[in-house]
């Protein structure tokens, strides 16, 4: 597509839309701050999941009502956040950004350790917390606020800034040890900056930077991330241990066929051959038991969730909303990419659960934030001044 | 407010910047799916089929399921192998807390020696499926049942496991013949059929349960399970129930059988008889015999050896592996064989001097009457076993003629049909000796083999077989050990059976007749002393094998040897002579003569079978007849 026809499209979105006689009586939605259209099609996500993790917990109600009382918790958050005008949240960011990072150094001096990993944050009897999890926002906001700031495309200086704001905690979280969340924090990040129009020249270089530094990152990887890769390369290697899960995702997925087994008669999943079966793995359930019509839907259904997503931002007042808007639903993207490239076998196993269908409570309550720092965004963007 | 309102231009440039790199990452998004929906339609459509079968393999369980054994009764109906259920001490890993703490705490509640806590714990510790149990121990005591039962809720995962084990109610009679079962090896688990066997964990040995397997055996069943990934069985999907072993009914009577080893008590020989008109194997004896129950579930190291060590080769089956020259007991053959070859006439008379003398040639082959017995025909040469006629007889036939006419006995061959592991015996001939010394067959061998020495060696089965066939006047029946398999009974006519043997004369069969009659009634008989009192018409032959030889003009003098050095005792015989119900071959190593030391052993076995079984022809059939007419011939015995 010739760039002047591309510009001439993108410019027929609407900075402003077209007053009409409405426009002096705001609809219910807009009193609201919510998109109607996403919070259905986040709605119709969550439900679907609901329906999913109620065959992959066995059938249990009581994690089907523990996992939807979360949801309530997390469309709770993204309703208030939506209040907030997204001037509010460039002013608050820096603060979230330098609150998260000393959090951080305090996990690394008298956090828990969880699972080989120092994740948790405790104030005993009060609250149980994840830093990192915040980061997964508080970054992507801080640089996006700074480049707001400075105006973009962003110039080289402007980068190594960036690149503190994002290495700094990234570092942090993965010397936790959690390599998979620091990862997501970093690509969260580096979507503002390439969102930003960072030169194709720069992104070349930084790409053949990275490939140096592969091997180094291999070196200082550890030994079960190291396995992870491997067994990934070759799942068939350890088909008892570390293969396992990915043997049995696939052996799932693909036994569900076209129209699969139905719900409840997957055999892979009901007869707990599926490890993870209603967090990491819930996908492969769906496979199992919905078959490929299932999968498709469900991929459909996230497309146009992320569609969405990148209309609202496109049609954002600024480009600090524009920034921050476009990086929680490209991260968001990220997120299903990974789970599902992960359980049917073309990535390795990390940790990354499928937003909003996966069991467990922090994961939707940051995504379910992050959606309702978008719709902020969006619903306040006439209340900006131009 | 965040966006210093610069300029409109720097906006406008802001948002062309973003809104380009927004539909690239939007192409990038599309792109992403796409390779996401093609691995699923890869999966999903492409690969189904594989995928299909992995997860039903993953989902369904095939168990087998062991057919039961069949039975072994005896001629009468007698069990003789059952199967017991005993009990197995199985650990299931997965339910168990402490493996450590549970095993220290069954060591010290079944007792164990020190020297199978080892093998014990090293058994817990073998790889198996998850949720299989690991067989620990079996056979368990009823008070390590009781013990173990009692602390049952100490021990999560241990159980006791019912199993059918084996089991010999006369494992000591019978144990060459019936042979016993034990724990499949690596060796048979190779040439086994893998399908028919999963899930047996025994197989036939030796002997009948050997030879039978396949009948004895069955068939295996299998069922269709559905586990969950930690194994557990959650329901069945579909069953295939075994098909059972054949129970095995055989020719044997186990008061024959025991008769036969109570005879031979304490000495090392072998007893077989056969009932000639149908072949049936009655009694196959070989003393010493063993406990074969200790075999079943596996012999300890020290029993083994010791039974392996013993002297007196009790493990070794000498009714059917034992080969020995066979003395005397080889003339009514070789008279046969010159009655056939027309070499000789029942009625012929020769001189005896004492000594036979090859032409041109020195030596003297002499008679165990060292001055002779005179003028002797073939009634008188059975009766007082002269071996000067013999050696004449074998002389006129040769090594040729007389090899062929023996082999149509069946001896030097194979000749039952069902036993398990026969040894041929040695029955030699020209070919044999060139090949095996490469050497010519001289003429004094041939004399040898007349009398029943030299080469020849026999085995009892090989005997008794020829006894029963001379006693059927040549018509050929082949022994056997199975009478039924399952309803079936065995064929009349069995495959293999040797051509019988026809004599231009029939009348030279009671010549022979004849003359073991006097055996044993006959004023001169070797055998008279055992011969009185006989209420039935009885053929016997004597035989008494060296094991020593002496050189030419030796004398033998039994108490100078040394016990093993010693003669065999040999006794064919069968009875009644005119309807023959019994064939007996007595072997009694080292007892000396034949005459004196094992011709009373087949009286009396002959005595059991024909008066107090009430096998006696021309009697009434009934039981009640048979008992009376037993009894009454007991008393008569005993009144003399």
């Amino acid at each position: 597509m010739p760039r002047a026809t591309l510009s001439r499209l993108l410019n027929r979105h609407p900075v402003r839309p077209p007053d009409s006689g409405m426009s002096r009586r705001k609809s219910l939605w807009e009193n609201l701050h919510l998109d109607p259209w996403l919070l259905v099609l986040l709605l119709l996500l969550v439900g679907a999941g609901l329906l999913v993790l109620y065959s992959a917990s066995g059938q249990r109600g009581d994690t089907v009502m523990a996992q939807a009382l979360r949801f309530g918790v997390a469309f709770a958050v993204m309703a208030v956040l939506a209040q907030f005008s997204p001037a509010t949240f460039f002013r608050w960011a820096p603060l979230a950004y330098g609150a998260g990072v000393a959090m951080l150094i305090a996990v690394e001096l008298v956090g828990d350790i969880g699972m080989g990993a120092q994740r948790w944050l405790e104030i005993p009897g009060v609250v149980r917390f994840q830093p990192s999890e915040m980061m997964k926002l508080a970054t992507p906001l801080m640089v996006a606020a700074y480049l707001g700031h400075t105006g973009i495309p962003p110039r080289l200086r402007h980068l190594t800034v960036c690149a503190l704001i994002i290495g700094v905690p990234v570092v942090l979280i993965a010397m936790q040890p959690d390599l998979g969340t620091s990862i997501l924090v970093a690509s969260a990040a580096l979507i503002v900056v390439l969102l930003a129009g960072l030169s194709w020249r720069l992104i070349g270089m930084f790409a053949l930077l990275l490939a140096a530094a592969l091997p180094l990152l291999w070196i200082n990887l550890q030994s079960y991330q190291r396995q992870r890769v491997l067994t990934f390369l070759n799942p068939e290697s350890d088909p008892l241990g570390a293969g396992w899960n990915i043997i049995q995702s696939t052996t799932a997925i693909g036994s569900g066929g076209v129209w699969g087994k139905g719900w409840f008669q997957g055999t892979q999943s009901q007869l707990e051959f599926l490890p993870e079966r209603h967090t990491d793995f819930i996908i492969a359930v769906l496979g199992e038991e919905f078959g490929l019509v299932g999968m498709v839907a469900l991929l459909a259904l996230y497309l146009v969730i992320v569609c969405r997503g990148l209309w609202l931002a496109a049609g954002a007042q600024d480009t600090f909303g524009r920034l921050v808007a476009g990086s929680i639903i490209l991260t968001f993207f990220i997120y299903v990419f990974v789970n599902v490239g992960m359980v049917s076998g073309i990535l390795p196993v990390v940790g990354v659960p499928l937003p909003l269908i996966s069991y467990g409570g922090t994961s939707s309550v940051t995504l379910l934030a992050g959606f309702g720092i978008l719709m902020s965004i969006h619903a306040h963007r006439r209340l900006l001044p131009r | 407010m965040p966006p210093r309102l610069d300029t409109l231009k720097n906006t406008e440039q802001e948002l062309r910047i973003f809104r380009a790199r927004a539909l690239l990452a939007l192409a990038v998004v599309m792109v992403l799916t796409g390779l996401l929906a093609s691995r699923l339609v890869y999966l999903q459509v492409i690969e189904h089929d594989k995928y299909s079968t992995r997860s039903e393999s993953n989902r369904v369980r095939v168990e087998p399921l062991p057919p039961t054994r069949g039975l072994i009764y005896d001629r009468d109906g007698v069990l003789l192998a059952e199967n017991r259920p005993t009990y197995n001490l199985t650990l299931v890993r997965e339910r168990v807390d402490d493996l450590d703490r549970t095993l220290e705490r069954l060591v010290s509640l079944l007792d164990l020696p020190e020297e199978d806590v080892a093998a014990f714990k090293k058994r817990s510790r073998q790889r198996q499926r998850p949720f299989q149990p690991a067989l620990l121990m079996s056979d368990l005591t009823q008070a390590q049942i009781a013990r173990l039962a009692v602390n049952r809720h100490r021990l999560p995962g241990v159980e006791i496991e019912a199993q059918l084990l084996r089991y010999y109610p006369y494992a000591r009679i019978m144990s060459h013949a019936l042979g016993y079962v034990g724990r499949i090896n690596a060796e048979e688990l190779k040439k086994l059929d893998t399908g028919r066997y999963a899930g047996t964990h025994f197989i036939g040995k030796t002997g009948i349960e050997r030879f039978y397997e396949d009948a004895l055996h069955g068939e295996a069943g299998l069922r269709k399970v559905e586990t969950n990934a930690r194994g557990r069985v959650l329901r069945e999907l579909g069953r295939q129930d075994p098909v059972p072993g054949k129970n095995l009914t055989l020719t044997l009577d186990t008061d024959m059988q025991q008769l036969a080893l109570e005879l031979l008590d304490g000495r090392r020989g072998s007893i077989v008889a056969i009932q000639p008109e149908s072949g049936d194997i009655l009694a196959m004896a070989s003393a010493p015999g063993f406990d074969t129950n200790q075999f079943v579930t596996g012999i300890d190291v020290a029993s083994y050896r010791a039974l392996q060590q013993d002297i007196d080769l009790p493990l070794f089956n000498r009714a059917i592996r034992g080969q020995y020259p066979t003395g005397s007991t080889i003339k009514p053959f070789v008279a046969i064989a010159g009655l056939r070859e027309g070499v000789i006439t029942p009625e012929k008379v020769i001189h005896d001097p004492g000594y036979f003398k090859l032409p041109n040639d020195s030596r003297r082959y002499r008679n165990w009457l060292r001055w002779g017995h005179g003028k002797v025909d073939m009634e008188r040469s059975l009766a007082v076993s002269n071996n000067t006629y013999y050696y004449s007889l074998a002389h006129d036939l040769g090594i040729d003629r007389l090899q062929r006419q023996l082999a149509a006995f069946g001896l030097g061959q194979r000749v039952a049909h069902d036993v398990q592991g026969e040894s041929r015996g040695l029955l030699p001939s020209r070919e044999w000796k060139r090949k095996r010394y490469n050497q010519p067959w001289y003429p004094g061998e041939t004399l040898s083999v007349g009398i029943g020495q030299g080469y020849l060696q026999l085995t009892p089965l090989q005997l008794a077989t020829a006894t029963a066939t001379l006693a059927n006047k040549g018509d050929w029946v082949k022994p056997h050990l199975a009478r039924k398999i399952g309803d079936a009974p065995l064929p009349d006519e069995l495959p293999g059976t040797p051509e019988d043997i026809a004599l231009s004369d029939p009348d030279g069969w009671d010549a022979v007749f004849n003359g073991m009659e006097k055996v044993l009634s006959g004023r001169e008989g070797t055998a008279r002393r055992t011969g009185k009192g006989l209420q039935y018409r009885m053929a016997g032959k004597s035989g008494t094998a060296q094991v020593f030889s002496l050189g030419q003009d030796e004398r033998y003098n039994a108490e100078e040897l040394a016990e093993r050095l010693r003669d065999h005792a040999l006794f064919i015989a069968f009875a009644p002579v005119d309807d023959p119900q019994i064939a007996v071959a007595v072997i009694v190593e080292n007892a000396g003569g034949g005459s004196t030391h094992a011709a009373h052993l087949a009286r009396a076995m002959t005595d059991a079978w024909l008066l107090e079984q009430g096998h006696m022809p021309g009697e009434d059939d009934s039981d009640d007849t048979a008992g009376d007419s037993a009894a009454t011939a007991r008393r008569r015995t005993e009144e003399r």
